[in-house]
């Protein structure tokens, strides 16, 4: 499900921000670099350019999100389009009103933009591929599949504290890779900005089939999957998405993968510590980790404002010159 | 081909005016502010030889377009940077070539988004034909005539050359 074709107009420019797969190196330093621009914006008295004034943006929530959901809307109002939030849960589709019922009805209200969340893979390419022409799609998370704009903010942030070479980083993804949008779309954006080594290191139950195929190097130890590592990137234990028994419990969980003071000794000594979260203190990190000096959490919370802007600005641009 | 001469000339003449002007209506210890990326170069000569003591600001306007769903994203974007608040102080916008003004439009929406400046005059090295919104300058290096297809372009910064060019 690349939806390469889908994403990228004729001249390769970008028209839906679905997954990161298939994009090239270019085109990922592009909004990085864009989203470096609107980083200042958020510093101004007026935190607001006109750039998307007029502009109508639905943010479409199939499934519970408060930073996303919130981030998203802010970087749509700091470029003074108008916003419309719709949680689907409250709405029709309980009624019985089909995906593309909603979406023919939202398109009759003359919508520029669909930021789309579902809790199904492939729901955001569904909208592109039936959206009328002039509408954009921005994928703010499917399923298992792809959260593109929390994977950008993650490389967004890692280059701004570690610099532009992502070949001299390693990198560790830790956690429940199998249940995990972030985890694939991170590993996509590492690859292709040439990252020196990307890891992943979880259980056995937490790990897809297939998981040697994903483009890291698969751990599942911690303390050897961490070992000298530049940057680790702890993931959610996704509880709301597990159907059985993949864990013992979240006690055994911590103390084999649970990130510690004690455990951060085996990586780089000025190794960086990410989160997308929200984190679950005590299972995936200590707090003591999680608000330390080695964490950029919050810092990542902020970036994800102008990487959004960055995509959602990128993706309106030259509607008027390739209408389809 | 340079038969605009010594542009570091004209903008010393321009520097003169400037102080006579800023003299004769009191708008005393005024703020200068360059646009991305001519209007910087003109304004780091003009900035200099008035002994202004605030570092200059500048002015990226690329956010503020009116042309952007038409020509996209530049992706080099340098961030708007000014030294001081611009609330009740006078301003003196540099631009390198005044020509539909579009670009003074915006330049101006950017600025109030910062503050209220007490009044803004606008220094252009180059004043040329094809106004397209009710925009003049305060003070004006050179007047050129372009024909249709004529456009003219500041290169620099060291030196700063002045050249037309004809688009087919």
């Amino acid at each position: 499900m690349s939806g390469n074709t889908l994403q990228l107009d004729k001249n390769g420019r970008l028209r839906h921000f679905l997954s990161i797969d298939g994009l090239n190196h270019h085109l990922l330093t592009e909004i990085l670099d864009t989203a470096e621009s609107f980083a200042g914006v958020t510093e101004q008295t007026v935190k607001k350019v006109p750039l998307l004034r007029g502009k109508t943006i639905v943010n479409l929530f199939f499934e519970a999100s408060t930073r996303t959901r919130t981030t998203f809307e802010l970087a749509a109002k700091r470029l003074s389009a108008d916003v419309l939030n719709i949680n689907i849960t409250q709405s029709s589709t309980v009624k019985g009103e089909t995906l593309l019922d909603t979406l023919r009805n939202l398109e009759a209200m003359h919508v520029d933009m669909f930021i789309v969340r579902h809790a199904d893979s492939g729901a955001a390419h569904f909208i592109a591929a039936n959206a009328a022409a002039h509408t954009s799609v921005i994928n703010a998370g499917d399923g298992w599949h792809s959260h593109p704009t929390q994977a950008m903010l993650d490389m967004f942030t890692i280059r701004r504290v570690k610099g532009a070479d992502f070949g001299s980083l390693r990198v560790a993804i830790v956690g429940d890779i199998l249940h995990s949008r972030v985890a694939r779309s991170q590993i996509h954006a590492l690859n292709t900005l040439n990252t020196g080594e990307v890891r992943i290191v979880a259980p056995k139950t937490l790990l897809p089939a297939d998981a040697k195929s994903l483009g890291a190097q698969v751990y599942h130890n911690l303390q050897a999957g961490i070992k000298d590592v530049d940057v680790i990137i702890m993931l959610r234990l996704q509880r709301e998405r597990m159907q059985g028994a993949f864990l013992p419990s979240e006690h055994e969980y911590f103390e084999l993968f649970g990130l510690t003071e004690k455990k951060l000794g085996h990586a780089s000594p000025d190794v960086t510590v990410m989160h997308p979260g929200p984190i679950n203190r005590g299972v995936e990190m200590d707090s003591e980790v999680a608000d330390g000096p080695r964490s950029v959490i919050l810092e990542q919370v902020t970036h994800g404002i102008a990487v959004r802007m960055a995509v959602m600005s990128m993706a309106m641009a030259r509607k008027e010159v390739t209408p389809g | 081909m340079n038969e605009f001469g010594n542009i570091s000339g004209i903008i010393a003449d321009m520097a003169e005016q400037l102080s006579e002007e800023i003299a004769r209506t009191g708008k005393s210890n005024p703020a200068m502010v360059g646009i991305h990326t001519g209007g910087v170069w003109v304004a780091e000569q003009l900035h200099q030889l008035l002994n202004i003591k605030e570092p200059l600001g500048s002015l990226d306007i690329s956010f503020y377009r009116d042309d952007f769903t038409r020509i996209g994203m530049n992706p080099v974007v340098r961030p708007s940077q000014l030294p001081c608040s611009i609330d009740n102080r006078h301003i003196i916008l540099v631009d390198d070539v005044l020509h539909t003004g579009r670009t003074i439009r915006a330049a101006l929406n950017e600025l109030f988004d910062y503050g209220r400046p007490a009044s803004i005059m606008l220094v252009t090295l180059i004043e040329r034909s094809g106004r397209e919104l009710p925009i003049q300058a305060n003070i004006v290096g050179r007047h050129v005539e372009l024909r249709p297809g004529e456009h003219i372009k500041l290169s620099g910064p060291d030196p700063l050359t002045l050249e037309i060019k004809r688009t087919a």
